[in-house]
């Protein structure tokens, strides 16, 4: 892996000469398609507020790693968080309430454990890089993982996307045609988590969200099918990440955060080009 | 164009005739409170028969125990006429009240068709024999010029004709209709009716129709079912419009007094 990526420090740029840059640049190639194809699913099936959830609940996986002497938390981050996520969709199955009354009540749970978790001591500040994210950091290692989500991850959605498109549009219709909403349902909500989290240390807890949702937003106001909306969601994703990242090179700010404002540029552009087509 | 189901290979369209789906003591219960109670029907095959009932009769609960989305007590028997009993896996062909929906999705009346149809990914583009059945489906519903258009940008009308095509691709054993017109204006329910009234008779199919729109349903329904939580009269429209009951819970009865 780090020999392929070491090919990139042929590019004649100031940056390409770091190995974190070249590092961070991959990660954002590879993530950014994949953070977009969801994000039209998640924004199609009105489940911002559920994956907003999910980023915030991973404190308490943290907190729960850290309390477990585990070196590495992600396992423990991973585990709660789908424990939270399955357990938002029994929640909502077995109470009928309604679904955004449950996750704000999970969510809330889950940021108060984690941080009483994780401020035992007065030491929070050693995690606040969970919520900021440095992608600088990444790891050939770590990439090598992003890319096997990527391909599991992807690859499930890409088989499960009609049948998670039909849920999202009308779950009654969806029966009819002979679909098994249930198990489709924990099968996107595991996806959500999974990408959710392996991405969560480079991205941050704090903006996570926007990173799977602006993508899509803009998108939504440009297509008029849903090929051209996946079409539009992976550019604006790919152009905002790299542009992103190199903006943050060079202006020396949080790389997670520049790409989101990025995207959110991109946004209110749509949102003109939209404005100008009706008129 | 969908071709007839399997059970009326070698018959006739109007000659079948013959009862396609046993409806059986069928009870719904939820939270303790019986919703509907002891529901027998027989539906047959080039008939549409329409429930009637005021709100909270139990009617869409009845169609979402016949969908399997309700726990029910009793059973459903599918009868095809020819070939072997499918009881397990009837094919249901559905057409909800009003799709509730996000109408700013970039999500077009073919990515319905290919969502619903097949199985190749919708972002990957649409399959060229996916498309011809998509239009197929849409010319029995006089909707083929709607296929690219956006679903949300559709009028309520048109839009229940597209479900109704989907419903119809591939052809069902069982056609259920959760009152697709309301909120539609005048001349697209009258359009969707006819559409409707053709359609029985064109695939030999067995509709069952949920209804409030009495003056719509009475010319085009083979059968009216009168159902307050239980089924209190059934017959022919020209049976049901008269019966004391029925007449009283519409309020049709202070018409009759001098």
């Amino acid at each position: 892996m780090s020999q392929l990526i070491d090919l990139l420090s042929a590019l004649p740029f100031e940056w390409a000469r770091y190995g974190f840059m070249r590092n961070a640049l991959v990660a954002v190639v590879l993530v950014s398609p994949l953070f977009a194809i969801m994000g039209t699913l998640v924004v199609n099936n009105r489940m911002a507020f559920f994956s907003d959830a999910i980023g915030h609940a991973s404190l308490t996986g943290l907190g729960l790693g850290v309390l477990l002497g585990l070196a590495d938390p992600l396992l423990a981050l991973v585990a709660f968080s789908m424990f939270l996520g399955i357990g938002i969709l029994v929640l909502h199955r077995v109470t009928r309430s309604s679904m955004d009354t449950i996750i704000s009540l999970c969510m809330s749970f889950s940021i108060a454990l984690g941080i009483v978790l994780l401020s035992r001591g007065g030491n929070f500040n050693r995690f606040s890089h969970y919520l900021i994210g440095d992608l600088l950091s990444i790891t050939p290692q770590e990439i090598g993982w992003l890319l096997l989500t990527l391909l599991v991850v992807g690859g499930g959605l890409l088989f499960f996307y009609n049948r998670i498109l039909l849920i999202g549009l009308n779950d009654s219709l969806a029966r009819s045609r002979g679909l098994n909403t249930w198990w489709i349902q924990v099968f996107f909500v595991a996806s959500i988590v999974m990408v959710v989290t392996m991405n969560l240390s480079w991205v941050g807890i704090l903006i996570i969200n926007s990173m799977l949702i602006l993508p899509a937003a803009a998108a939504r106001n440009l297509a008029g099918n849903t090929r051209q909306y996946v079409f539009f969601a992976i550019a604006i994703a790919l152009v905002s990440g790299v542009c992103g990242l190199l903006i943050s090179y060079y202006s020396d700010t949080a790389s997670g955060a520049t790409i989101v404002l990025v995207a959110m540029g991109f946004y209110f552009l749509t949102l003109v080009i939209k404005a100008l087509r009706h008129q | 164009m969908p071709s007839s189901p399997d059970h009326h290979k070698g018959i006739a369209p109007h000659q079948c005739g013959q009862c396609c789906t046993h409806i059986d003591k069928i009870s719904v219960t939820l939270d303790r409170n019986p919703i509907i109670e002891d529901v027998s029907l027989h539906l047959h095959c080039g008939e549409l028969t329409t429930i009637v009932g005021p709100n909270g009769a139990g009617k869409s609960t009845l169609l979402k125990a016949l969908l399997g989305e309700v726990a029910h007590t009793g059973a459903i028997h599918f009868h095809p006429v020819f070939g072997p009993d499918r009881e397990d896996a009837p094919a249901i062909g559905y057409v909800p009240q009003s799709l509730d929906f996000d109408r700013f999705s970039p999500f077009s009346v073919s990515d319905l068709f290919a969502a619903s149809l097949s199985r190749y990914p919708v972002p990957l583009g649409c399959r060229p024999d996916v498309r011809k059945s998509a239009l197929a489906a849409l010319a029995s519903v006089e909707a083929e010029c709607l296929l690219d258009r956006k679903l949300g940008k559709l009028s309520g009308g048109e839009l229940q004709r597209v479900l109704l095509a989907l419903s119809l691709t591939p052809l069902p054993n069982l056609l259920l209709l959760d009152e697709p017109v309301s909120g539609i204006d005048l001349p697209g329910r009258e359009l969707f009716y006819r559409t409707v009234s053709e359609l029985r008779h064109k695939f030999d199919l067995s509709i069952l129709m949920v209804s409030h729109d009495l003056a719509g349903i009475a010319p085009v329904s083979d059968r009216i079912v009168f159902l307050d939580r239980r089924v209190v009269c059934i017959g022919t429209p020209a049976e049901v419009l008269v019966n004391g009951d029925f007449r009283h819970a519409f309020g049709l009865d202070l018409e009759d007094r001098p």
